[in-house]
């Protein structure tokens, strides 16, 4: 064996007396740095600020961020914003703007986590049968109580969504131990379509409220309120700290599972850990918005192929990209055709449908699971 | 340290893979398990390492290896399977980063020590260089390396390959198994490596075990092991065997029903594998 070429040390263990940090193919080593995860925290703000201005009734820019940071403890400051202009700002655009990005932000970082736990750069939030349990809930309340069902829906898409994930979970870990991934997406395929059918069957009955059923599975932010982000806020900031956690271990896990066991990692509970909180994040942005596609798949991918393919880059910047993006989308779902408003999941579709194809056929090769 | 492998019993799928196998392996020396495909040499390695449900006893310097949580157990037995999942795009400074993961808590990140230790590690194998290169991009033999440098990163006195030579040139071939002999005598690395190349295991291991239908079938230095009649037995194969330098025995392929020419093409034996 030839010693270190760049005079490093040999066989005798001290540490390596010179830092590489940039290699000739760029960085070393991957890890979040400053530079992409200020310019997409930068775009968020951007975005949530357009979207406190656009709207309409109009805004003043600076008294709509006076008002932001007179909210801030201690500081005081005059807006100059009228009592209606205020209540415009603090309970309709402010609400709608931060659920736009908490549902933005789940989604795309919940597909990310999907993404590290099946190996496969094409897995989404609702893979496992979140959406389907969740329309199934919705559905029924939606039939079952008249009128405004109130808290209802967004409960019950919730707690359909979790138990979508369970059922294919349970199904898939008990069918088989041998080839855990696989099982679990075939499981959970056979769930989301079985819940499909029982959720158009329950609209069929009921045709009559076809209509608010739709309208629902299309997704929106447009009656977001406070009440919406205080209920779904500790379980999106519970599964964003695990989520954030877990990016090394997602890192490990991409060498499969059998030699990430070899390395001292259960790849069992790590992918159990992270479905769990990568679900718990999609219950919160499907209860508040209905099914909005895409942004699991499209947002974790630009990432991907602009900072790099580690977990721990992957997943953070996806949480901000994914926030900024939809925040975005709900820009135009609410001005492409004002006064009326197009469906966020419609939106969201017609930039991710044709994306997708894009992203598909560039990494073709990349694919092999 | 010794490994000591008493009574494995493994059954995959129902179906009995190793029978009562029984292997030592002196501290500090290297076996090469040898046998027909099929015979269980890969699954006897992650049996091993705790990765296939098995019977019997494994201890590593007497003690219990599937007694030991698994982090722990990474810190005393490292290995490099035969077709490694190489992530697209991960650089081999952060796959070597890798092998670090059972020094790191479990929701941690890496020290600084444990990125010099990979930093080390990549010098000593001559893969600086390639450091910030996507595993995607590398030849055969860089593969090989940087696998074995993720291995060699966990720092364990036990180094289990499965296959290093496979789908390498006889000059790679070469190349990996003088790296892991010398690696073996710097850090007293007690090796254990399936091959097929009989003639290669012959050469650089100081103890042969030939496994045959999940049994032992024979053990011991290569010269006692690797017999014209074992070999046609276990392998199906006819070859001549002749003394090599020091005591080793050197294989050569007899084509069936030929008369032998003198200076005729030589190959070495068992490396045809499908």
């Amino acid at each position: 064996m030839r010693p270190g070429r760049l005079g490093g040390p040999g066989p005798d263990g001290r540490a390596w007396s010179v830092p590489v940090r940039e290699g000739r193919n760029g960085p070393v080593s991957a890890r979040l740095r400053a530079r992409p995860l200020l310019i997409t925290a930068g775009l968020l703000v951007a975005t949530l600020l357009a979207g406190l201005l656009v709207g309409a009734a109009d805004l003043p820019f600076t008294g709509v961020v006076k008002a932001l940071v007179d909210r801030i403890p201690f500081v005081h400051l005059d807006s100059g914003l009228g009592p209606v202009e205020r209540n415009v700002l603090f309970e309709l655009r402010l609400p709608r703007v931060l659920l736009a990005a908490l549902v933005g932000g789940m989604l795309a970082m919940a597909g990310a986590g999907y993404q590290g736990v099946f190996r496969n750069p094409l897995a989404d939030p609702y893979l496992l049968g979140a959406a389907a349990g969740a329309g199934v809930g919705a559905t029924l309340v939606i039939v079952l109580i008249p009128g405004d069902p109130g808290f209802g829906v967004p409960l019950a898409a919730f707690v359909g969504a979790l138990s979508g994930v369970f059922l294919a979970y349970v199904l898939g870990s008990t069918a088989g131990r041998m080839n855990g991934a696989a099982t679990l997406v075939l499981a959970g395929v056979a769930v989301s379509s079985f819940l499909a059918a029982m959720q158009t069957f329950i609209q069929q009955i009921k045709a009559q409220e076809l209509q608010r059923i739709y309208s629902w599975i299309l997704g929106g932010v447009g009656t977001a309120d406070w009440q919406q982000i205080w209920m779904v806020g500790p379980y999106a900031l519970a599964s964003t700290l695990v989520l954030l956690a877990h990016g090394r271990l997602l890192d490990v896990l991409s060498v499969g599972d059998e030699e990430a066991a070899s390395l001292g990692l259960s790849a069992s509970r790590v992918r159990l850990t992270v479905l769990i909180a990568a679900s718990l994040a999609t219950a919160c942005a499907v209860a508040v918005s209905g099914l909005i596609g895409f942004v699991g798949i499209v947002v974790p991918h630009v990432v991907r192929r602009l900072a790099g393919g580690s977990y721990r880059v992957v997943l953070p910047l996806s949480l901000l990209g994914g926030a900024a993006f939809l925040e975005l989308a709900d820009l135009v779902a609410r001005t492409a055709v004002a006064p009326g408003e197009l469906p966020l999941g419609v939106v969201t579709a017609f930039v991710g449908g044709p994306f997708f194809v894009l992203v598909l056929r560039a990494s073709r090769k990349q694919v092999e699971t | 340290m010794t490994v000591k492998v008493r009574g494995l019993d493994v059954a995959l799928g129902g179906r009995p893979v190793l029978n009562g196998v029984s292997v030592s392996v002196p501290a500090g020396t290297w076996t090469a398990v040898i046998g027909p495909n099929g015979a269980g040499k890969s699954t006897l390695l992650r049996a091993i390492l705790g990765l296939v449900p098995s019977r019997g006893e494994v201890t590593v310097a007497g003690e219990d290896l599937g007694a030991l949580k698994p982090r722990h157990r990474a810190r005393v037995v490292a290995y490099a399977p035969q077709t490694p999942n190489l992530p697209v795009g991960m650089t081999v400074f952060d796959y070597t980063l890798l092998g670090r993961s059972p020094y790191i808590p479990h929701l941690g990140r890496e020290s600084s020590a444990d990125r010099a230790v990979a930093a080390e590690v990549l010098g000593r194998l001559d893969l600086t260089g390639l450091a910030a290169r996507p595993l995607d991009h590398l030849s055969g033999g860089e593969r090989q390396r940087v696998v074995l440098a993720r291995a060699l990163a966990q720092q364990t006195s036990v180094l289990l390959l499965d296959e290093p030579t496979t789908a390498l040139d006889i000059g790679h071939q070469q190349q990996v198994m003088e790296l892991v002999d010398q690696l073996r005598l710097a850090d007293e690395l007690t090796v254990v490596t399936t091959i097929h190349d009989l003639t290669l295991a012959a050469q650089y291991a100081d103890d042969l075990v030939l496994l045959s239908g999940g049994r032992v079938a024979a053990a011991g230095p290569p010269g006692e092991v690797l017999t014209r009649s074992a070999v046609a037995e276990h392998f199906g194969a006819r070859v001549r065997v002749s003394p090599g330098p020091d005591g080793r025995p050197d294989l050569s392929l007899e084509r069936p029903g030929r008369p032998e020419r003198s200076g005729g093409s030589e190959c070495s034996a068992g490396s045809a594998d499908s």
